[in-house]
């Protein structure tokens, strides 16, 4: 099988989805206790933008970080293990599904607290830029975190101070269960962010490779330019908030909408895309196997693993 | 070599030596490079080391506190300056949600070497928003180190210890003490954090005090040795971590307490601290342990108002004569010296 971009973009597309469907069934056995914001719908973003950013990016997400945590490391141990609160977890236990983080492969954290991690990554990017690396800092936030003051202060800093930083909005036009609509005194957050010394990039595609082509371009933007870029994507939240569940009858939105979105589901899409490609089922069933037999046995590695023992609730506060 | 500078130049000093040690140290926030040099302490430092080391920002205290935490993760030894305690209020949900618990987060993958100097002060109607401490509610985070010299030397000692820290550090200047002369030895270099310091020795009553209210329990105590009462002043220096042990020792040589701290009494560190020597010297003590610290009220503007806002040496010298059973002695000879008289506005 060769190795393309859009296979690498596929491997990590059905990574994240076939990991949030096992959490999806192993979660009401009540061993995975932590408040899970799931990725589903917006796979392609993770994916596109992580891929975009190589080897040498650094990354900062929100708390709905399981698609950029497993897009960036295609690793599931870890994930799995920190998921069930089990020591060998990244953190031991300490972080759960809202701190993930992935610090040798450029993945700095990821925070529970709207917009936050905005301004650490404008740092990253300060710090790469002192250092002379090539390193682009990527920070992906729900379109609610434009409604923080960081959001607005991070986007200023970062263009006053002229950092390679990518400003990644997941845009769902939903915070929490608040639509855009209630939230924005205003109708175009692009044409704002375009008056800042930062180049606009947006789409409303589900399709990983053109996220993933846009991105390269908003990439080429930050070195050339040598300030900021801002990636402005929609997608479509397909479960609740918080929760392995759908939500389409608590009446702030509608089963129709999902199904408008789902008939282009990213994950699917690409699927169709590698078969006119010339890839054939078997070769996409294979690597879809993989992917399953390898989350099966992290899965099984994590229920099996300890939890820390007491002691580590002390380690880890102060170097 | 034993030198006679100030507080300002002490801080200065450690500064420029971190800076010219270790390239990776930077400082910055609002008004850092200004003519002004955040009181004269920052001064020479762009000239020195170029505006990508010493830059002034937008004013945007959350963000650049976390802008300091991306940094300082990332390779780089932040140093955030806060001209008021009262301005690094805006920048709690990154000091305490993000910066105090990011390592811990990250199962200790990372390290956070993030300076973060705060301004406290009092004086010239500065108001009720301009002139907090705040370092209880900071040594109440986990992940925090608050440290807050009083001396010169201290003030060296301390901040290169804070910028040579791996972990984040909140380290509050007293603006009075900023014209406070001392001698520094060259030789010390760093000084370790937990440690007290024993400004004067005694024997009657311990008095262990904050930042500023080290200066006014040291003219509390001249003024009783004069009264043959001999006062113990010790200076916690760090908020926390805090290892008490020699506070402890003093307590149980003289018996008697009185923690003066630079900051209200209700729900803070006299309390923290009391609590401690309470357990440590339970059935020692010949007396309570007396707690003064702000009124709990609003700094007003007013002189008045203001003077009895702040306690002073007389508020140490009347509860030391409570504690050792002694009728009130005659303060009227005596003069009541304050760096304030150096200090003026508008600023």
């Amino acid at each position: 099988m060769t190795d393309t971009i859009n296979l690498r973009l596929y491997r990590k597309l059905y990574l994240i989805r076939k990991a949030e469907q096992t959490i999806i069934d192993n979660y009401e056995n009540d061993e995975m206790k932590t408040p899970m914001h799931m990725s589903a719908g917006a796979e392609a973003i993770a994916a596109g933008v992580c891929l975009a950013l190589g080897s040498h990016g650094q990354m900062l997400s929100s708390y709905r970080s399981h698609g950029v945590y497993l897009a960036n490391t295609e690793e599931t141990d870890l994930f799995f293990a920190e998921l069930y609160g089990k020591s060998k977890g990244m953190a031991k236990g300490k972080a759960g599904s809202m701190h993930l983080s992935s610090v040798e492969t450029g993945y700095l954290g990821a925070s529970a607290i709207v917009a936050s991690t905005l301004p650490v990554a404008v740092g990253a990017a300060f710090a790469n830029k002192r250092k002379g690396s090539d390193s682009i800092a990527a920070v992906f936030f729900g379109d609610g975190a434009v409604d923080e003051g960081d959001f607005w202060e991070s986007l200023n800093l970062a263009c006053v101070l002229k950092v390679p930083v990518l400003f990644v909005m997941e845009d769902n036009g939903l915070a929490v269960h608040t639509p855009a609509s209630r939230r924005h005194g205003y109708e175009s957050i692009d044409n704002i962010v375009s008056q800042f010394n930062c180049s606009v990039f947006q789409s409303d595609t589900t399709d990983v490779e053109s996220i993933y082509e846009l991105t390269c371009r908003a990439i080429e933007s930050v070195k050339k330019d040598g300030h900021p870029s801002f990636l402005h994507l929609k997608y479509y939240r397909y479960l609740e908030h918080v929760g392995v569940h759908e939500d389409f009858d608590s009446g702030y939105r509608s089963r129709k909408e999902f199904e408008e979105w789902y008939a282009r589901d990213p994950v699917l899409l690409q699927r169709e895309k590698l078969l006119t490609d010339g890839y054939d089922e078997a070769e996409i069933r294979g690597l879809e196997r993989a992917i399953d037999d390898q989350i099966s046995r992290s899965v099984k590695l994590a229920q099996e693993a300890q939890h820390s023992d007491k002691n580590e609730i002390y380690r880890d506060l102060s170097a | 070599m034993k030198r006679s500078i100030s507080y300002r130049q002490a801080l200065n000093e450690a500064i420029v030596e971190e800076m010219s040690r270790d390239e990776t140290v930077f400082i910055y926030g609002i008004d850092v490079a200004d003519h002004k040099r955040i009181f004269g302490t920052t001064k020479n430092i762009p000239e020195k080391f170029g505006g990508d080391r010493c830059f002034s920002t937008p004013l945007c205290e959350d963000t650049l506190m976390g802008f300091g935490l991306g940094a300082a993760i990332n390779g780089l030894r932040p140093i955030n300056v806060h001209m008021r305690v009262d301005f690094l209020l805006l920048a709690m949900n990154q000091l305490v949600n993000m910066v105090s618990s990011y390592r811990y987060g990250a199962g200790g993958r990372l390290k956070v070497p993030l300076v973060i100097r705060a301004i406290i002060g009092r004086g010239w109607g500065q108001s009720y928003q301009h002139s907090k401490s705040m370092h209880s509610v900071f040594a109440h985070i986990p992940g925090l180190k608050v440290v807050m010299p009083t001396t010169p030397n201290d003030a060296k000692g301390l901040l290169i210890s804070a910028i040579r820290d791996d972990n984040p550090v909140v380290f509050i200047e007293h603006r009075w003490l900023y014209d406070a002369v001392g001698e520094v030895s060259d030789e010390d270099g760093p000084i370790p954090f937990g440690v007290p310091n024993v400004l004067r020795a005694g024997t009657d009553l311990t008095v262990v005090a904050t930042s500023w209210m080290n200066v006014e329990a040291l003219k509390a105590a001249e003024i009783l040795e004069k009264h043959g009462v001999s006062l113990e002043v010790l200076d916690p220096r760090t908020i926390s971590p805090l290892e008490d042990a020699a506070i402890v020792e003093s307590v149980m040589k003289t018996r008697r307490c009185i923690v003066a701290d630079n900051d209200w009494t209700f729900s803070g560190f006299s309390a923290e601290l009391a609590s401690r020597i309470y357990s440590s010297c339970f059935g020692v003590l010949r007396s309570p342990i007396e707690r003064i610290g702000f009124e709990f009220t609003p700094c007003p503007c007013a002189r008045p108002l203001e003077n009895q806002f702040y306690p002073n040496a007389i508020n140490i010298i009347r509860a030391a004569e409570r504690l050792l059973g002694m009728d009130p002695v005659d303060l009227s000879g005596e003069d009541f010296y304050s760096y304030e008289n150096k200090f003026r506005g508008p600023f």
